[in-house]
């Protein structure tokens, strides 16, 4: 098994930096914007950019999480997997501008089940997709709008993204 | 886990697990649409062969805000009435395409012989079996009490916690899931009520007390759960009269008094208002019988989840 860093510390910020810029310019500040990252590493994404948002703008950007295990199809196929924690605004998504932050964008089902889920927490204004890494082989008609690197696996390789806060290192490796 | 038949089915940290997840699942209550698609396409039977009301509704509540189909049958006005035995209902209940059985029936011991006979394929989940046991009700008294005993509930267990049970314990159900679920979480556990109807054979890890002022004295008990006196279930006179019950062993203003300023009391439903716990006990602050009901639907679901969403996962 081979295994090759893809993204560095460094990358990894200055692509958080980059993205987060996109959000600003494409929503024309942070009036109305909604951060959700989807569990477990989109949240810290989101917190990140954030940050980002917040030292640009001097303004707090509100932050969530949005746990989709309930709203997967593949629920049935698999073990039973660990819920992760939802946690929404208090006042709603409704109306909001919503950027889904997630880390890898595969085959496009969690973003599928994500869209499921804002649904019943109500009527964002636009939705809006930020990854980390898109790896492609896409089986849904599903794109995103901010990405930090494309980068073209094969089905076989495995990519994890670490970050910090959780995983205690900052990088992202391929594995095959 | 393919069947919930006695809270000692689950070891500590499943039962963590089970109650963060009703944690999460009780925030549904708070959405717009409070519903997840989650179950679509299972069928939950609710098999009930003991009057119930609220392990039915909220059994049933916890199957509809998953999505599953959910059919309730209750024995009387069925054709159990005719003579149908347990075998034969819940085959044909199977074959109809049932993907859970929840069970409620008079008869202890009854649930694990319908998921351990061969008759059904279908998840079993124990909603009461005689005087035996009652899982869920135990996980939605942990969950009631992590919840206001505890600062940060979600991971937590309940070390350090003492729960006083009050009342039947030997008819009890909800007794003996609590002691059994209460001691994997980690807390005293001391039970009371008159000799005849507390058996020694349990051995609470907190002792037992046969006098409820004594209890309060001696345990300082965080939580106190009052249980029912069954009357169906005794066949001899266990204690005088009931006002010598709720004399010395029933739930009042002052001894509420005398409990912790923290500290809670619970009961499983349906309230003898007046014999084990009087009014001013089971609306007063204290109280978190509502909390209970709530809780119940929440880890109804969370339990729900766990036995039907992986199934094909786990190849049964």
């Amino acid at each position: 098994m081979s295994k090759r860093t893809v993204l560095s510390s460094d990358d990894i910020r200055r692509a958080i930096t980059r993205i987060s810029h996109e959000i600003l310019e494409q929503n024309r500040g942070v009036e109305n914007l909604l951060l959700l990252g989807i569990p477990t590493r989109g949240i810290q994404l989101a917190t990140r950019i954030a940050q980002v948002i917040k030292e640009h703008s001097a303004t707090e950007v509100s932050v969530g999480s949005l746990d989709v295990t309930m709203y997967r199809d593949d629920l049935s196929d698999q073990p039973t997997r660990v819920v992760g924690i939802t946690n929404i605004p208090t006042s709603g998504v409704s109306g909001k501008a919503v950027v889904l932050v997630d880390d890898v964008l595969f085959s496009g089902r969690t973003i599928r089940a994500a869209l499921d889920a804002l649904n019943d927490h109500g009527r964002p204004a636009a939705v809006r997709l930020a990854v980390l890494v898109d790896r492609g082989h896409r089986q849904l008609p599903i794109r995103a709008d901010y990405v930090g690197k494309n980068l073209p696996t094969a089905l076989t390789e495995r990519i994890s993204v670490k970050l910090q806060e959780v995983d205690g290192v900052d990088e992202v490796v391929i594995e095959d | 886990m393919k069947n919930l038949l006695s809270a000692s089915d689950l070891s500590k940290p499943q039962i963590i697990e089970v109650l963060d997840l009703a944690h999460e699942m009780s925030d549904v209550n708070e959405r717009e649409i409070k519903k997840l698609p989650t179950l679509r396409g299972k069928t939950v039977v609710n098999l009930f062969f003991e009057d119930s009301t609220r392990t039915r509704i909220s059994f049933e509540l916890a199957a509809k805000r998953l999505s599953a189909d959910v059919i309730n049958f209750a024995a009387k006005g069925s054709s159990v009435s005719k003579g149908e035995s347990l075998k034969d209902t819940a085959q044909t209940l199977e074959a109809m395409g049932a993907d859970a059985i929840v069970l409620r029936h008079g008869s202890s011991g009854s649930a694990h012989r319908l998921a351990h006979s061969g008759w059904v394929r279908s998840a079993v989940i124990n909603a009461g079996d005689g005087s035996h046991e009652h899982p869920t009700q135990a996980l939605l008294d942990a969950m009631t009490i992590r919840q206001a005993l505890v600062k940060k509930p979600i991971g937590a267990d309940l070390s350090g916690k003492k729960v006083l049970i009050v009342g039947d314990i030997s008819h009890s159900r909800v007794a003996r899931s609590n002691l059994i679920l209460l001691k994997a979480l980690g807390a005293t556990v001391a039970t009371c009520g008159p000799a005849t109807l507390v058996p020694r054979s349990l051995e609470p890890s907190g002792g037992i007390f046969y006098s409820l002022d004594k209890a309060i004295d001696d345990f300082a008990p965080d939580a106190v759960l009052m249980l029912r006196i069954q009357s169906e279930r005794m066949e001899a006179s266990f204690f005088p009269t009931e006002r010598e019950y709720s004399r010395v062993w029933g739930m009042n203003g002052e001894r509420l008094s005398r409990l912790a300023g923290s500290s809670i009391v619970l009961h499983p439903g349906p309230m003898n208002r007046g014999l084990e716990i009087d009014a001013a006990s089971a609306d007063s602050s204290k109280s978190r019988i509502l909390d209970q009901v709530q809780n119940g639907v929440a880890v109804r679901m969370a339990v729900l989840f766990h036995l039907l969403a992986g199934d094909k996962g786990e190849k049964r």
